[in-house]
This record gives structure tokens, C-alpha cells and sequence, in this order.
């Protein structure tokens, strides 16, 4: 099952390389990884979404908190949180079925920022369910290229 | 506040000066390019001795010993590229055993970082997993403040190795303001000292209703100073006590309710002892699997109180009903003052009685074959002929020799004088650590047993105690074979002896004569004690070699994947048979 852990660290180089490793130590694979500042320049904040048992998890949190460059660690997965992502599909659009694609990036309220002759890029931002449903809708077309920010959160109020 | 705050200095100045204010007094290390500035300081230092080492992994294990030895924190110098890569088998094996160590290392100039330069390697990159911390110092002016957090880190909490990369720009920088901060706070970094109240009174309950209670001892009880309050709680409720290989000394050996070392070799009442428990008390240690076996039927019956200092070994390798993070020190004193006010009462004599019963049953016990030398023999005489009122300190080797040390080194001793590569074991470790142990006691005598195998992965140190007239014995039990593979070829390959065999071995006794130390050769059961003695007696270092046996096995033997109760023994032709 794929959890996801919210880790406040030093905002300083090699940090992340420390908290990766633990997991890539164990054998298992990061799914999806975000890192950026936080309201203070100091910290960064890492979410990572792992798909591994719950104990392996559990374990992995407690080494991660052991890191002295770890301020706090958060598997979000059984709490109330917030999270998105943002993704970038480059399809294959020739003039004749362009007005079909716009008419679903209205829908799923998506943005276009790049037309040429024969692609369109779209730009979207939503949760896993709302990505993989436009994901699908667009593969009819024939999608060249998608690339994902990785997975935000945070915990709501 | 160090009275040379303030002061202008380079970069090497501060790095020396800092660690003279860390509390430092002897480092082992070899000098190298990238580390010469840093040398070129400490040329001045009349508080540091440097120790000049013959190979970067013995100045590690040399660290390792002296802190073992002292509770005192380790110190490393070396030069960047392969002198950093020669500390990685030592750092892991500090790291293993939970060992403060403080590793510095040269680096090149922060300007080719990254460009392959000559003896460049990426340090931190390459120790980041087995270091508890580790800095790549950029910043001249972080330097005192760097080696301060250093110490700290390496010393606290549940204790670890430090790695500092010094690259040589940053130790040449001039004019720098040296400050050594006269604490060190790290907000992201607070460990756990004193137990959780409520959960040391569910620990008190759950021992004042145990009917089979014991008490499962590991490093920690040592690196925290635990002996006194361990003792206490045995003497209020008579507990039985099993110590693992890192725990050896933590109680006195002599005592009633002491068991020995448990696990793959331990003694087979230790372990029916845990395997019958309906309360195991785990204090400072981590369910390795050397010693729980197959860890899904270890202690089957048993409750597990598990004391330790970091959270993250609650529940890694078994699950604990009642966890307590914190001190062992402190944990066990606030459990014994629980009990005081309870007036509690030792209820375990039925339990004591039927462990004499096992201790009769199966005792650790060995077939002597009368021709040739008895490694265990060897070690029982040892242990004998040490108790002669001099201070002892034994350092081993990885193998069979080892565990026949833990085994057979039975009288009591005081703490912190058995000295062992446990988690890594890193053959190699003995020798270098003796050499480190010899530094923090010198008056004591220093004993190193090893074997062929793990003498030879260090022996250049041999050079080392000569040079710094440390009067070290190292009993060396020379079967020519790496014995504890051997044994596992022997017993679970088909005795298909796959490159286990030295066939072209030194002479030791001639290496040693050549390393400036004293030599000696045994191969005559009748002759061994006098050997021992006139080994013993011998001014400066000594090697005595002790030729034994390629067959002789280390019994019992809980295979890798069996449960504690199912050990092989030993029948009293010396043939192996397997219990039922």
C-alpha cells in the first residue's frame, strides 16, 4: 500500500540524500518525491510517497526521525490531509481533433500552455483519482509525454 | 567558554585547537596531501598525542578500543581518497556496535569537489550509511562549532560515529575567528533520556507478578553505566541475567543469578532459560538475530519489556508489550525505586531452581581430547592465570577463537574489559583495538586473542605497539583454517571445505621476532600452562601461538534459522549430534 510521510528537514545539501537512503537501503522504491523550502528558509520540506508494508513504514519513520538533520516526521496516510499534484501531458493533436481536447480540459478545469501543429501540452493540478481520469481520457489521442511534480501535502486545519 | 575564543587562526589551527577543547587527548591517524595542514597544526599541539598507525582501518579499530575501553569518545585523522575509504570497514564496525568515534578526514579543495581530483573520494557519500552523522565543512568560521556538535553527536544519546571532511582550503583559510561554543543545542536532535513514568510502572507490575522472569542484557547496559542499577533489580528479585557478546562484564560473572551470553553459541541453559521465560526485560540491546535465533519462536511465552535508547529499535526485530524509551541507567534506577516503595519481594524461587536444574543438565562443557591443545582449555587457563590482582583488559578477533573467549573467559571482571566485534564482525578489529585500549589503560595488561585468519587482516599494527612500546600479549589459536566457516562447512556443506584452508600460513613466532615483539610457539597439551606463564611474564609485546586443532568446533551451536532450543552439542568423542 502506498503511504505517504511528510518530512520537515535542514534546508542544507545532501539532507535529502540522507533521507532517501533509508528507504533505498530496505529495497524499496520511492514512488513519488517532492522537496522545496517552507515558510522558513532554513527548512525543506520532503513529501514522499512509498509504496511498502505499514511496519517497514513505521520503521523507516523512526530511522528518519533519528537523522539529526530531522525536525519532524509525518505519515500522513491514516490522517486528514490535503494533496496535489501537478502534471504536464503533451498529446497528439492535429488541428481536426483539438476542439475535442480543449473541451475536456474545460472540464476537468486543466489549462493548455503550449499548442503546436500537431501536440497540445496541458497543464493540470489535482489529486491521484482526478490525474488518472484525465490521464485516461487522453491516452484516446495518444499521449507523447508526461511528466509529474510528485506528490504535495499537508494535513488540513 | 575555551579562553581561546576570539583568537585569529587558520583553519588547521581551529580544527586542532577545537579538538583539544572537545576534551581530546591521544587520536590515531595517518597523514596524507590533502591532510597536511591539519598535520602541520598539530605539530604544535602539546595536548594532543597522535598515535601514527601503519593502515587507516586500524587507526579506526584503535579509536574503537580506546572508546570502548574509556567511554571516552574515539578520535581519527586521515587524508582523503583511499585513506578515507581504509576507515569505512572501521566506522561501520563502530557504527554496529553503537561505539563514539569521531572521524576526520582530508579532503581536496572545495573548488574541484566532484572533479575526480587525485585522492578524491566522495567521503560523506560514502560513509552516509553507517555514520550517525557526518559534516562536509565548507565554511572555515564552522569549523570549532562543527567539531563541537561532533563530540556530541558521537556521545550522546545512543552513541555512534561522526564523520568530518575537512576539505584542505578550508583547513589553509587564514585569519579565522576561532569560537568553541560552550554547549551545543540542536533542535532537531534530543534523545530520550528518563522513562516514561507510566510505562515503567507497567514494567514494575509486570515484574512483580512474573513467575519465570529474565533479565536479557546487552551493550547499552555498559555505554550507559548501568552495571549498579542492574545489579540492584537482581538482588531485589532475583532475576536471572543472560549478557550478550557486548554485554560481557556488565555483571559480575561470579554471581548466582548470572547465565552467561545467550544465542548462536551461548550456553544452552541461557538459552532454554529465555525459551522457558514468561518475562523477558531487554535493557540496551537490539533482538539481534545472533542471539533471539528464528526470532518468531524466541521466548514464546514470554512478555517483553524492552528498555532501550532508541525508539527506533522498539519493535524493529521483536515486538515489545511494554517498550521504554530512555537511559538504561536511568530507566532500571527508576524501576528500582518503584520497587523500593513497594517493598517488592523476589518470588522466582522455583524458577532459579529449575535453571540450577538446566545448569546441571546441560552444562557448557567440552571433550578433551588429551593429544592436542584444547582451544577451550587454553582460554579456561587463560582466564585463571589473569586473575592474578592485574588490571585485564581482553580484546578478540572474529571467529571461533571468539567465541570460545566469551565462553570460556568466565571470572568475574570489571566493566569495559572485554572488547569484541559484535554486529560488524570485523575480523581484523582485535589487534588495532588493543592498541587502542593499551592507550586508555596503560597500566593494565592488555590481552588480544585471535586467530590466524584475523591476525593476518591487521598485523601490520604489530608495528604500531612496538614503535609506542605497548606491552600488549596477543594469544594467537593457530589452526591454520578459518575456522568458523570451516565449522559451517563442516556441518551444513558436506564438509566441501571451499577455500577455508591456509596452506602456506607465516611463521608467527619469527613475524613477531620481526615486528620487534617476543615470539612463542605451543603445540604440547603438557607444556600449554607454562607457555601461558612465561607469556604472561615476558616484558613488552608478546605473541603466544597456540597451535590447535583444524577440526575442533565451537559447541553448542544453534544453526542459523533454528530456534534456541534446537542446538547441536558436542557427544564426548568430540563428534557433533544433534539434540531432539
Amino acid at each position: 500500500m502506498s503511504r505517504t510521510l511528510s518530512i520537515l528537514v535542514d534546508n542544507k545539501p545532501g539532507v535529502l540524500t540522507r533521507v532517501t537512503g533509508l528507504v533505498a537501503r530496505r529495497g524499496y522504491n520511492i514512488e513519488s518525491l517532492a522537496v522545496s523550502i517552507t515558510e522558513d528558509s532554513n527548512r525543506s520540506c520532503v513529501t514522499m510517497v512509498v509504496d511498502a508494508d505499514e511496519d517497514v513504514v513505521h520503521q523507516v519513520t523512526k530511522q528518519l526521525h533519528k537523522l539529526i538533520n530531522v525536525y519532524k516526521v509525518v505519515d500522513l496516510t491514516e490522517s486528514d490531509y490535503v494533496d496535489r499534484e501537478l502534471v504536464l501531458f503533451k498529446v497528439n493533436a492535429d488541428p481536426s481533433r483539438r476542439g475535442e481536447i480543449v473541451e475536456l480540459v474545460n472540464i476537468f478545469r486543466a489549462k493548455i500552455v503550449d499548442v503546436s501543429q500537431t501536440s497540445l501540452t496541458i497543464e493540470m493540478t489535482g489529486t491521484d483519482d482526478k490525474l488518472g481520469a484525465m490521464e485516461r481520457l487522453l491516452r484516446e489521442y495518444g499521449i507523447k509525454e508526461i511528466i509529474r511534480s510528485g506528490k504535495i501535502a499537508i494535513p488540513r486545519g | 567558554m575555551s579562553e581561546r575564543n576570539g583568537m585569529k587562526m587558520t583553519g588547521a589551527q581551529c580544527l586542532i585547537t577545537a579538538l583539544e577543547d572537545a576534551g581530546v587527548t591521544t587520536l590515531f591517524g595517518y597523514p596524507g596531501g590533502q591532510a597536511i595542514d591539519i598535520y602541520d597544526a598539530l605539530y604544535d599541539s602539546k595536548i594532543l598525542h597522535h598515535v601514527l598507525v601503519r593502515h587507516e582501518q586500524g587507526a579506526t579499530h584503535a579509536a574503537d578500543g580506546y572508546a570502548r575501553a574509556t567511554g571516552k569518545v574515539g578520535t581519527v585523522l586521515v587524508t582523503s581518497g583511499p585513506g578515507a575509504t581504509n576507515t569505512v570497514t572501521g566506522i561501520t564496525n563502530a557504527y554496529m556496535d553503537s561505539v563514539p568515534i569521531v572521524v576526520i578526514t582530508g579532503q581536496v579543495p572545495t573548488r574541484v569537489l566532484g572533479s575526480d581530483a587525485f585522492q578524491e573520494c566522495d567521503t560523506t557519500g560514502i560513509t552516509l550509511p553507517v555514520v550517525k552523522h557526518s559534516y562536509l565543512l565548507k565554511d572555515p568560521n564552522e569549523i570549532a562549532r562543527t567539531v563541537a556538535e561532533a563530540y556530541y553527536i558521537a556521545r550522546t544519546g545512543r552513541p555512534g560515529p561522526v564523520v568530518i571532511d575537512v576539505p584542505s582550503d578550508v583547513a589553509q583559510a587564514q585569519d579565522i575567528v576561532y569560537e568553541f561554543p560552550a554547549d551545543v543545542k540542536l533542535a532537531s536532535y534530543k534523545p530520550t533520556y528518563r522513562g516514561n513514568n507510566k510505562q515503567v510502572k507497567q514494567a514494575v507490575r509486570a515484574l512483580m507478578e512474573a513467575g519465570k522472569p529474565v533479565i536479557y542484557a546487552g551493550g547499552g547496559v555498559i555505554s550507559s553505566g548501568a552495571e549498579t542499577e542492574l545489579l540492584k533489580l537482581v538482588e531485589t528479585l532475583h532475576i536471572p541475567v543472560v549478557a550478550t557478546l557486548m554485554a560481557k562484564t556488565c555483571f559480575p560473572a561470579d554471581n548466582p543469578y548470572y547465565l552467561g551470553m545467550p544465542g548462536m553459541h551461548g550456553a544452552r541453559y541461557a538459552n532454554r532459560a529465555l525459551q522457558e521465560s514468561d518475562l523477558i526485560i531487554a535493557v540496551g540491546t537490539r533482538f539481534a538475530n545472533r542471539v533471539t535465533g528464528r526470532v518468531t519462536g524466541f521466548a514464546p511465552h514470554a512478555k517483553i519489556i524492552h528498555i532501550d535508547i532508541d525508539p527506533a529499535e522498539i519493535d524493529k526485530n521483536k515486538h515489545a508489550d511494554i517498550p521504554i524509551v530512555g537511559d538504561a541507567r536511568l530507566v532500571l534506577a527508576a524501576i528500582n525505586e518503584q520497587l523500593a516503595k513497594q517493598d517488592a519481594q523476589p518470588r522466582t524461587a522455583a524458577w532459579i531452581q529449575k535453571i540450577d536444574e538446566l545448569e546441571d543438565e546441560l552444562p557448557l562443557s567440552y571433550a578433551d581430547r588429551g593429544s592436542v591443545i584444547q582451544p577451550e582449555r587454553a582460554i579456561q587457563l587463560l582466564d585463571q592465570l589473569t586473575c592474578d590482582g592485574v588490571d585485564t583488559i581482553f580484546t578478540t578477533d572474529v571467529g571461533q577463537h571468539q567465541m570460545w573467549a566469551s565462553q570460556y573467559l568466565a571470572s568475574p571482571r570489571r566493566p569495559r574489559t572485554f572488547i569484541s566485534s559484535g554486529g560488524a564482525g570485523t575480523m581484523g578489529f582485535g589487534l588495532p583495538a588493543a592498541i587502542g585500549a593499551q592507550f586508555g589503560y596503560p597500566e593494565s595488561r592488555v590481552i588480544c586473542i585471535s586467530g590466524d585468519g584475523s591476525l593476518q587482516m591487521d598485523i601490520q599494527e604489530m608495528a604500531t605497539a612496538y614503535e609506542n612500546s605497548l606491552p600488549i600479549k596477543v594469544l594467537l589459536l593457530n589452526n591454520s583454517v578459518l575456522g568458523m566457516v570451516r565449522q559451517m562447512q563442516d556441518l551444513f556443506h558436506g564438509k566441501r571445505f571451499s577455500q577455508t584452508t591456509f596452506t602456506g600460513n607465516p611463521d608467527f613466532v619469527k613475524l613477531a621476532e620481526a615486528f620487534g615483539w617476543s615470539g612463542a610457539r605451543v603445540e604440547d597439551p603438557a607444556l600449554l600452562e607454562e607457555a601461558l606463564r612465561g607469556w604472561l611474564a615476558t616484558e613488552g609485546p608478546a605473541l603466544l601461538e597456540v597451535v590447535i586443532s583444524p577440526e575442533e568446533n565451537v559447541y553448542p551451536m544453534v544453526p542459523s534459522g533454528a530456534t534456541l532450543d534446537e542446538e547441536l552439542v558436542e557427544d564426548a568423542t568430540g563428534k557433533q549430534e544433534e539434540e531432539e
